[in-house]
């Protein structure tokens, strides 16, 4: 290999750059696992955790599809026997009422943009006074 | 050398054989298997096809409306309340899933010049026909609009793609199109003043227009124009299952003289009108 000391310090610095992004936020401990706040009272959601966590956006597709093309509006009961519509706006934000305190905090952590919320309308927030997007 | 030839000559005679019988065997195993008699079906260019699974529709008694004015506006304000309809200044940009109009526009089929003076006079109500031809799911390049089983054209909205082929096709102008987005607003006047929580907005680029209240008629309640125009006179709208025989709207049609938007077009709709 030509210029091998050369070759090598540069990859040196490269992974030290690219590494340091990772260093720093290990020895900052600046990133914290997002933590939604679920709403209190349910024990149970539609499907067990792990799968809403990993795969709540098909559950919605399969949702949407159901229920617009094929027709099937028939409502689901969780494990704790609370009748839930298949329908984001009226199924999942019923119980999770806040899409700034559940949604968000995961979406936001990963930087995923869901269009979600460019027709659907979130729940009212409360307190500050913002108006639902 | 020879040996070649035969062979060549052994293969183009079976390949030839073969061209001939697999076509005949094919079309025996279609005529066996009934295939055959499907062109039948669909050829009813004018002719009334037969009525299979559910067609919802609705008989709408324009005397009625005209008798009461008023009740055609309530109609509408009930439906585009519901249905997060944005009021954009521009009639350019008009959002409308049910709306009135003139005798002559809704009907150019049917109207001459020496009309009456009611006829004149009326507001012909108008919305989505759901017809049983749809030419807007023709040109629909996505599947975003399609019949769904209760013979109601449909819109999913998560995959339209703006394109507007639906509103070239449809002949009644049934569709509307977003030229703004709905959550936005001019002059400090929002284009929705009150959400509805329990409906999606849309979003800009989308296409929209009635969709008979499938969320609510799948629960067994009459679509929300049919509702508030029975409030207000009983019979003014009639909504049901054109291919039940036994249901109200069939026994109406069946006593009553109907028309229907430009049925020339070979759309078949669903929306039937006593002037």
């Amino acid at each position: 290999m030509y210029d091998k000391g050369k070759v090598l310090i540069g990859l040196a610095i490269f992974l030290v750059l690219a590494l340091s992004v990772v260093g720093y936020n290990m020895t900052t401990g600046d990133h914290k696992k997002p933590e939604p706040e679920k709403p209190k009272g349910y024990t149970a959601c539609v499907k067990d955790t792990d799968y809403m966590r990993s795969s709540h956006m098909v559950l919605l597709n399969e949702w949407r599809d159901e229920v617009i093309r094929e027709g099937k509006r028939g409502k689901i009961t969780t494990a704790q026997g609370i009748v839930v519509e298949k329908s984001l706006q009226n199924g999942c934000m019923h119980c999770h009422t806040s899409k700034e305190k559940f949604c968000d905090t995961c979406h936001v952590y990963a930087s995923v943009q869901p269009y979600c919320w460019d027709c659907h309308l979130a729940p009212v927030e409360p307190t500050d006074g913002k108006e639902a997007q | 050398m020879d040996n070649r030839r035969r062979k060549f000559l052994k293969l183009a005679g079976l390949t030839a054989a073969a061209g001939v019988a697999v076509p005949m065997l094919g079309s025996r195993a279609q005529a066996v298997s009934g295939h055959g008699a499907a062109p039948a079906a669909h050829g009813n260019d004018g002719h009334e096809a037969a009525p299979t699974g559910v067609r919802q529709g609705l008989v709408i008694d324009s005397g009625k409306f005209h008798d009461n004015p008023g009740l055609a506006e309530k109609c509408q304000k009930v439906c585009h309340d519901y249905h997060n309809v944005p009021k954009f200044p521009n009639s350019k940009d008009e959002i409308k899933w049910i709306w009135t109009d003139k005798f002559p526009n809704v009907f150019p089929d049917h109207s001459h010049y020496k009309k009456d003076a009611r006829l004149s006079a009326m507001n012909i109500l108008a919305l989505c026909n759901h017809c049983d031809n749809p030419p807007c799911v023709r040109a629909c390049p996505t599947g975003a609009t399609f019949k769904n089983s209760d013979g109601v054209v449909m819109m999913d909205f998560h995959r339209c793609i703006g394109c507007r082929f639906c509103m070239a096709a449809c002949p009644y102008g049934a569709r509307s199109f977003n030229w703004r987005s709905p959550r936005g607003s001019e002059n400090g006047k929002p284009f929705i003043k009150n959400y509805n929580q329990e409906f999606p907005s849309r979003m800009r680029g989308v296409v929209e227009k009635c969709s008979l209240c499938s969320w609510r008629t799948k629960q067994g309640k009459d679509p929300l124009c049919v509702e508030e125009a029975n409030k207000g006179v009983e019979g003014a709208m009639v909504f049901g299952d054109l291919n039940d025989p036994h249901s109200e709207i069939s026994q109406i049609l069946r006593q009553r003289f109907t028309i229907q938007r430009k049925p020339s077009l070979g759309t078949k709709p669903s929306i039937f009108y006593i002037i």
